[in-house]
Parts: structure tokens; C-alpha cells; sequence
């Protein structure tokens, strides 16, 4: 291994099934059903994905989604905006953690 | 209708600068020299699926392509067309075109160009063929309805009920703009809206308004049904505009947009992405099977794609319009190289937009 990331690991992912073939088979059953067009539009997930690409840091599904919503017809500039939306929320559910420290330093505090 | 005073940007073209991929000769060779997969042979792929060779089913649509002038230089753009391009068809050629057309039975035409508005014929084969009772389509680049000596174009269009297919990358200005001009975007979407007021978009009025979309980059289009309710929903919210139907269509490898994808190191990846995409069912729809296209000088091909890349028809087959022979090239063999697997990819695409 020379990096801990591998852009090859994105394309052999199927891969990961080798020593465990039933439950790889079922992961990628379930996640190819869960990004089909359902009460949501294939095209939505696509944007949804993306953010939370962005929002567990994952290098592989940020090339995949935004490979996938450039193809499914969305801009740049609505891309951005979906990273905008993953960050606030990952913004906000830092920031509001802030109210646990609040709470126990009136709690300690005079 | 008013001239915009939008002034939209504009480059040289291929042409002018001297590229070599200007010449048709220079662009199969750099296709052909691409270290692709094995598959990316396109006969060999139609044989191994079953399909044959690539024949015409007959002739449907006489598409005429009118020249290479245009008011736009648009990144994509497979003919290299823009202000500074002289090529138009002469009044001998479009005289020879309509004898065809009155000769025959072919319902549809279909023009294109560069800018075919800005052909002195244009006019004139708009006006025969509906004469003649062929169905006309006109493929629009907008902004030209609103340039200065052109703005009466759209009540012609509309008395003559031509139905007008016209580029939009996007329904977004982004996108559009670096396609296909700074500036392009505002007066596109003026032209539509004059478009909606004289009827076109409108139910009822008989005259369609589609609008095309490509992708501004080196990826694949987005499916056609998939976005049709979308793109309807955000031109109407945004822009109060109405349209028919959209297109989606594929960027073809072909010249500045292979000049693009050349430069911006996106080139090998691009063709092994249609090579891989390659789907047997698009095949049956690709356009060259119902169509024959004239250039601005008269000559015949497959496609408009082979025309930009001198690709003439199968030996054996008549070389100009003025040696038309419906029969011979109803059922003619399809010349093809690797650039057809830009309308065979995905869900296929065509001048009518998807193939599936």
C-alpha cells in the first residue's frame, strides 16, 4: 500500500464481495434499490448522495456523485450549493453541540 | 421584434487559426490513434451484437446544411462555424435540393448550418419546401432571431409554421455561457420568449418549440425523460417560458469540441466512456438510417457528422444532390468510424435527441 487512498479502489469495489459474497451481493442488491427512481427521483438521490459524500469525507462517492449529477443534468453551480447544505448541516450539528458545553459550564460555573 | 443590444463573445474558429484539426483527414486519425479497449471498433461491435452492418431504412428527412457561418463560436461546435467561416449554399445547389424534394415524397426537412438563417437561401427553401407540404424544421441557435437584419425571422418562422429546435445546454445561464458564448444565455432566453408570444411552445398552436440539451463538459447526457419535467417546471418558474418537448443529446468528438477534449486531456477517456456505454438497442434509431444529408456545396452523406468529417457515402452511391437516386440511397450502407459511438451510447442520440 502506498497511499491510504486508491482512485483504482473505486472501480474494483466490487471486489470487497470476495470474501464475504453474500453480503456483498446484498450490499450492492440494496444500494442499487435504494438509488433507483422511487418516491424520490433517481436525480434527487444523485444530489442527496452527493452531500453526504461530502459530509462523511468520502474521496470515492464525491468523484462518483458528481460524475453522476454532471451526468443527470445539474451545473456546477447547484453542485456547490448541495456541499453548501451537507456543510451547514455538518456546521450546525457542531455548533449546536456548543449548547452541551453551555449547559455544563453554567452548570459548574457562578 | 427588437435587436438585442447584448454583444455576445466570439472567437476564431479552427479554421481560421490554422489547427490542424481544422482538416477532417487529421481528426479520424487522432480518433483512430486512441489506445482505446478492445470493442471500439464500431462495425465489429455492431457484428458482434448481432446487428450486421449499418443500412438505411430508407429516407425520411432531407436534412440541408446550409453552411458554415455563424454568429456564435460555441465550444462544442462539430463544424467549426462562426463569423469569420464564408462557406453558404448557392441559390444553384438550393434549386437542385427543392427539385429533389418536389421529386419525391420525403416529408421532412430539416435545416442546419452554422446559422442556416444566415444563408441568403435560407429563406427560399424555408418557402418551397412548405409549398411543396414538407414538414420543416429549422435547428436555431436563438440569438440570431434577435441580431440586427434577422429580427423579422420569427414571425416568418411562425407563418410558415417551421418548427424551430434550438440549443440550450442548460436552463441555467452557467453552463450555457461557457458553451456557448458570454452573453448568450440572456438573449437566448429573449428570443423564447418572443418565440411563446408568437405561439411557439404554446398547446394548440401547432407550432413546436424543442429546445436541446448537451453536456457542457466530457460526460454523458442526462436522459431525456428524466429531466423533460424538470426542465419545464424551472423554465416556466424562472423564465415564464413554455416549450414542447427536449432533447438530449450527445457532444460528438468532432472538431472544437475533439479540439476541447484534446486540450483539456480528456480526450482517451471521453471515447472509451461512449466505447463503454455502446447499447445494441440505440442503434436502430440513430438518424443516418432515415436520413440523407446535403452540404452547403451539394454533396451527399450519411450524417452531418460524416459530412464535417468528409465522410461521403458507400462507393457505388450517387456523390452529389444533383445525382439524387432515392432508391439506390434508401437501402445504402452507412459509412462509419469510431465518432458513431457518440450516438449509440446510452440511450443513444440523434438530431431527434435519444434513440430509446
Amino acid at each position: 500500500m502506498t497511499s491510504y487512498y486508491n482512485p483504482d479502489h473505486l472501480a474494483n469495489f466490487h471486489s470487497i464481495s470476495e470474501h464475504a459474497p453474500d453480503l456483498g451481493k446484498k450490499f450492492f442488491e440494496w444500494y442499487g434499490a435504494a438509488m433507483e427512481d422511487g418516491a424520490l427521483s433517481a436525480r434527487e438521490k444523485s444530489l442527496i448522495a452527493l452531500g453526504v459524500s461530502h459530509a462523511v469525507q468520502c474521496p470515492y462517492c464525491i468523484e462518483a456523485y458528481t460524475k453522476d449529477a454532471l451526468k443527470k443534468g445539474y451545473d456546477v453551480e447547484q453542485l456547490t450549493e448541495v456541499v453548501h447544505v451537507a456543510s451547514a448541516i455538518k456546521g450546525g450539528a457542531a455548533l449546536i453541540h456548543g449548547m452541551q458545553m453551555r449547559e455544563t459550564a453554567d452548570g459548574l460555573g457562578m | 421584434m427588437p435587436e438585442s443590444t447584448k454583444k455576445l463573445t466570439v472567437l476564431p474558429t479552427l479554421n481560421r487559426t490554422n489547427n490542424p484539426l481544422a482538416m477532417a483527414s487529421h481528426q479520424i486519425e487522432l480518433l483512430d490513434s486512441l489506445p482505446l479497449s478492445e470493442g471500439a471498433d464500431f462495425d465489429r461491435r455492431l457484428e458482434t451484437a448481432g446487428l450486421g452492418t449499418l443500412t438505411a431504412t430508407g429516407v425520411d428527412i432531407f436534412q440541408v446544411n446550409l453552411g458554415r457561418v455563424c454568429n456564435q463560436t460555441c465550444a462544442h461546435c462539430h463544424v467549426d462555424a462562426g463569423p469569420d467561416r464564408k462557406e453558404n449554399m448557392s441559390r444553384e445547389v438550393a434549386e437542385a435540393c427543392m427539385r429533389v424534394l418536389a421529386e419525391t415524397d420525403i416529408p421532412t426537412v430539416d435545416i442546419t448550418g452554422g446559422a442556416p438563417e444566415m444563408c441568403p437561401e435560407f429563406r427560399y427553401i424555408v418557402e418551397e419546401s412548405t409549398r411543396l407540404g414538407r414538414h420543416v424544421i429549422d435547428r436555431c441557435n436563438l440569438t440570431i432571431l434577435l441580431a440586427k437584419r434577422y429580427q423579422t425571422l420569427p414571425r416568418f418562422l411562425a407563418d410558415h409554421g417551421v418548427e424551430i429546435v434550438c440549443s440550450l445546454p442548460h436552463y441555467r445561464a452557467l453552463g450555457t455561457d461557457r458553451q456557448r458564448g458570454d452573453g448568450v444565455f440572456e438573449v437566448s432566453i429573449e428570443a423564447l420568449r418572443i418565440l411563446n408570444e408568437l405561439g411557439y411552445g404554446r398547446e394548440g398552436t401547432g407550432l413546436r418549440l424543442v429546445l436541446v440539451t448537451n453536456p457542457v463538459g466530457a460526460f454523458l447526457p442526462a436522459g431525456q425523460a428524466t429531466i423533460e419535467a424538470d426542465w419545464k417546471r424551472e423554465m416556466k418558474t424562472r423564465y415564464d417560458i413554455e416549450f414542447s418537448s427536449l432533447f438530449s443529446i450527445t457532444n460528438m468528438p468532432i472538431s472544437r469540441y475533439l479540439e476541447w477534449l484534446e486540450s483539456s486531456g480528456n480526450l482517451a477517456s471521453y471515447m472509451q466512456t461512449l466505447v463503454d456505454a455502446f447499447n445494441p438497442e440505440a442503434v436502430n434509431g440513430v438518424m443516418c438510417r432515415n436520413t440523407i444529408s446535403v452540404g452547403w456545396d451539394g454533396r451527399l452523406f450519411d450524417c452531418d457528422f460524416n459530412q464535417m468529417l468528409e465522410l461521403e457515402l458507400a462507393p457505388g452511391q450517387p456523390r452529389r444532390i444533383q445525382d439524387f437516386d432515392l432508391s439506390a440511397l434508401s437501402n445504402r450502407q452507412i459509412v462509419t468510424g469510431r465518432h458513431c459511438f457518440g450516438c449509440t451510447a446510452g440511450s443513444g442520440s440523434s438530431c431527434g435527441g435519444a434513440t430509446i
